[in-house]
């Protein structure tokens, strides 16, 4: 045996048992050593393939931008009383601008000095002589408003990883996309729904004071009393189960928040045998919730969960210790569902889903069924072509066709790329093309043969004039695959990543594979005519 | 085995103009159907709306479906027999809801009180917003957009600019064919058709290349023939390959078509056409352009 024959041989072998050894968590799951999958696990399965959701949250930052400012309302409020300033009134203007009016020149200087102390990085801007009154507008700067932007995506991913987390899934994937949007994928989820719900909850909890003395009639039809709003109190039928919903009229200012939530768990009441919330404030918020509810016995007090009123009992004395029950007839698990994101705590901002997938494990096993079923019939069916056209060397190209199936296998599970539906097409199209370079290899071959040339001459000046043929022809497909991976999303990008792994392997293969297999059969041997 | 005869001549050089006759009767078919149709029949990846596949264990149709979904408030829904399946259907809505209890909750419940409850089972879910649906047809686009400039700039580099240029009008031929035989024959446009026109382009070009580079070795090797001549040959002595490459690449999509399933259907309806079409155009259409370049230049020069 040749020195190079010898070398080359070896390191085709070297390189089928680093595949057996890539390949083999994914054949025998679970029968090899910790080791062994520590360094190389099964090959990941796309969630089309497995089943479960692929879901994009995009997350409303306009909304965390408004009730920033908000925030610097009630706040400067505050301030401006307490500096004892005069002035007519706050309010939010589109464009997220916050303007404070006031009477004359000189408040406007102490409420222009005020908020230069306590808002470094508010833009003020003064407008004179709007209907008789001086108008203080401050407005976030973009740096600013993109600052806030960003960290409400942040938030959110945080929350979310919280919820995801507790809810119990195992290899969730959360990311940030651009464009303020979240991809979140939960591979085998069973109850997408509930899942949906759960993410996507704001769960902003507010405690609100009722107001009992404005009219439920007038304010249905749109008639509210300054400073307070409608909501509806959501009521369970024990019996029936049916929702129902009675409205309410409740003080706008919010008296405390769930910021100030320590810990929310399930409990049963034992009276109608009823799952309950409850709820543990921490020690800003135990503070707090003494102090409204000392003030307001005997009023009552909404417990609003993202503008739905579950309770609004009656406070019956003051409350101490910082603890409270949200109940609201709930089933045991919107009971649970509850309580996790009340612990995982509130979005920033409210979310919309801008897309969601969903494939049912059945489906997926479907997918993975049919798809190998036509990765066999297109391979035997390759086969049967090659072995028919060119005899004995065909049968060389399938040994480098099935090989390089195998590197396909061993290099997905190496790179942890994730193989999906549109992959496994990927794989079928490799099939059908990497007996491509052999074809071309073969043809020259036979024409060099046809020119009277000796079997291994033929071999060798086939081999060498095709190549470069080949790897032009391989190198534009390739390309048109990293294309499509740079742009393409989900299971398109797994379809490039097959395809350029088949065409990394089958140059490979039927390149050096088959040329070795070719020398290896000829070598010593007079051959006088090629099985071509 | 040997189908092509080694000394095989065919003149098809001398056939380009009724190969022209015939592409461009194939894309105006194509144009005319995407015109009557109003547009490419994007499906929801890039139109945005809702898909739900529904399998159901009793018998039943598409009418009685609709009738059981009538109490719904969905705009124009579209239910079609998906897969092999006789009991699976493809539901689709064009709206998408952003509001977190889905569409898919809705026709969920308004199925389970028409059928009984066990028989209903809902297997894939599909909500694509507006918003992502624009996102990912730009997306598709400039994917082709940008290989068709990758393969552009590497065929000049290897090649010559006019080889680039004949290239690139045959992968324009052969995704407008393709285009429109999804047109014609009612196919929706998806995301993973995307993928395969990719696939497509670089088959295609495959096909287009092995071809170009015999003319090119030919050229040095035949000077005193002319060109139309030497790309006559080139092409017949790539011709055994060509078949055979396209026939072993025709046996698997044909595997993946018949035997793939719903899902991956029209992915592979996409390759059967393009590697047909490809094929076709690279010996009808790439190689020909080149003539079509060298006599205009000629009569320039004259």
């Amino acid at each position: 045996m040749s020195k190079s024959l010898r070398f080359r041989s070896v390191l085709v072998l070297l390189c089928l048992l680093l595949s057996v050894f890539a390949i083999a968590p994914t054949l025998m799951q679970g029968n090899l050593p910790q080791w062994w999958t520590n360094t190389i696990g099964p090959i990941q399965l796309g969630l089309d393939l497995q089943g479960g959701m692929h879901l994009v949250l995009g997350v409303e930052v306009d909304k965390a931008v408004e009730s920033r400012i908000d925030t610097i309302i009630d706040q400067t409020e505050t301030l401006l009383r307490e500096k004892d300033i005069i002035f007519k009134r706050l309010e939010r203007r589109p464009g997220d601008q916050l303007v404070i009016l006031v009477y004359d020149a000189a408040e406007g200087a102490k409420v222009d000095a005020l908020m230069a102390d306590n808002y470094p990085s508010l833009e003020a801007e003064t407008i004179t002589g709007a209907g008789g009154y001086i108008e203080k507008h401050f407005r976030l700067s973009d740096k600013e408003i993109e600052n806030i932007k960003d960290y409400a995506v942040r938030q959110a991913l945080e929350t979310m990883r919280n919820r995801v987390d507790q809810f119990g899934v195992s290899e969730p994937t959360l990311q940030r996309q651009s464009g303020y949007r979240i991809l979140i994928q939960l591979p085998g989820i069973e109850d997408p729904e509930r899942a949906i719900a759960l993410l996507g909850k704001t769960a902003r909890l507010e405690f609100k004071m009722v107001d009992e003395t404005a009219n439920i009639q007038d304010a249905v039809a749109g008639k509210l009393p300054e400073g307070t709003q409608l909501l509806y109190e959501r009521n369970v039928n024990r019996s029936t189960g049916a929702t129902t919903e009675k409205p309410l009229v409740v003080f706008d200012k919010t008296v405390l928040t769930g910021d100030l939530l320590s810990d929310a768990n399930v409990r049963i009441d034992t009276r109608f045998n009823e799952p309950y919330v409850s709820i543990e404030f921490n020690a800003v918020g135990a503070k707090r919730f003494d102090q409204i509810t000392a003030a307001n016995v005997g009023k009552r007090m909404a417990i609003v969960l993202d503008d739905t009123i579950y309770s609004a009992p009656v406070i019956r004395e003051r409350i101490a210790g910082g603890s409270a029950q949200i109940s609201g007839s709930f089933t045991s698990q919107e009971a649970t569902d509850l309580a996790i994101i009340l612990r995982a705590g509130s979005l920033p901002a409210p979310v919309k889903i801008m897309e969601n997938r969903t494939v049912g494990p059945s489906l997926g096993q479907d997918s993975i069924n049919k798809g190998i079923k036509s990765i066999l019939v297109g391979a035997v069916l390759v086969v049967l072509a090659m072995i028919i056209y060119y005899k004995f060397s065909g049968v060389v190209a399938v040994i480098a066709l099935s090989l390089n199936l195998v590197f396909i296998a061993a290099m997905l599970a190496m790179f942890g790329a994730t193989l999906t539906l549109p992959g496994l097409a990927g794989v079928v199209l490799t099939v059908g093309m990497a007996v491509d370079a052999n074809v071309l290899i073969f043809e020259r071959i036979r024409e060099e043969i046809r020119l009277g040339r000796a079997p291994k001459l033929a071999l060798e000046s086939g081999y060498g004039k095709a190549f470069m043929t080949i790897i032009d022809a391989n190198l534009t497909t390739l390309l048109a695959a990293l294309v499509l991976f740079q742009f393409g999303t989900g299971p398109v990008r797994g379809f490039a990543v097959t395809l350029s792994i088949g065409i990394i392997a089958s140059l490979f293969t039927a390149i050096f594979v088959s040329r070795v297999v070719f020398d290896f059969f000829l070598k010593g041997r007079d051959v006088k005519r090629l099985s071509i | 085995m040997q189908l092509i005869k080694p000394d095989i001549n065919i003149d098809f050089v001398g056939k380009r103009k009724i190969a022209m006759i015939i592409s461009i009767a194939l894309i105006l078919i194509g144009l005319a159907s995407l015109v009557v149709k109003g547009g490419p029949n994007y499906g929801i990846d890039f139109a945005g709306g809702t898909l739900v596949q529904v399998q159901f264990a009793q018998p039943t149709d598409a009418t009685a479906i609709k009738k059981a979904l009538k109490g719904l408030d969905l705009g124009s829904v579209v239910v079609q027999r998906f897969g092999d399946n006789q009991n699976e259907f493809l539901i689709r809505v064009e709206q998408s809801t952003a509001e977190l209890q889905g569409l898919s909750v809705q026709i969920q419940k308004a199925l389970g009180q028409t059928y009984e409850k066990g028989d209903v089972d809902i297997r894939r879910v599909e909500m694509v917003g507006p918003q992502v649906g624009k996102d990912l047809r730009n997306k598709g686009l400039k994917a082709i957009f940008y290989a068709m400039l990758g393969l552009l700039a590497y065929i000049s580099w290897r090649f010559e600019f006019r080889f680039a240029v004949g290239a690139i009008v045959a992968l324009v031929h052969d995704v407008m064919i393709t285009l429109g035989a999804f047109s014609l024959f009612d196919k929706e446009i998806d995301l993973p058709i995307i993928a395969a026109f990719l696939a497509i382009i670089g088959y295609s070009l495959n096909d287009t290349i092995i071809v170009y580079d015999r003319i090119r070795e030919n050229t040095g090797k035949h000077n005193k023939e002319s060109f139309p001549f030497i790309i006559n040959r080139s092409i017949n002595e790539t011709l055994s390959r060509t078949l055979l490459t396209s026939g072993t690449t025709l046996l698997v999509v044909l595997a993946l078509f018949v035997l793939g399933g719903g899902v991956i259907h029209n992915f592979a309806f996409a390759m059967l056409v393009g590697v047909l079409i490809g094929t076709y155009s690279s010996i009808f259409v790439a190689s020909p352009i080149l003539i079509f370049w060298e006599q205009k230049n000629k009569a320039k020069a004259k």
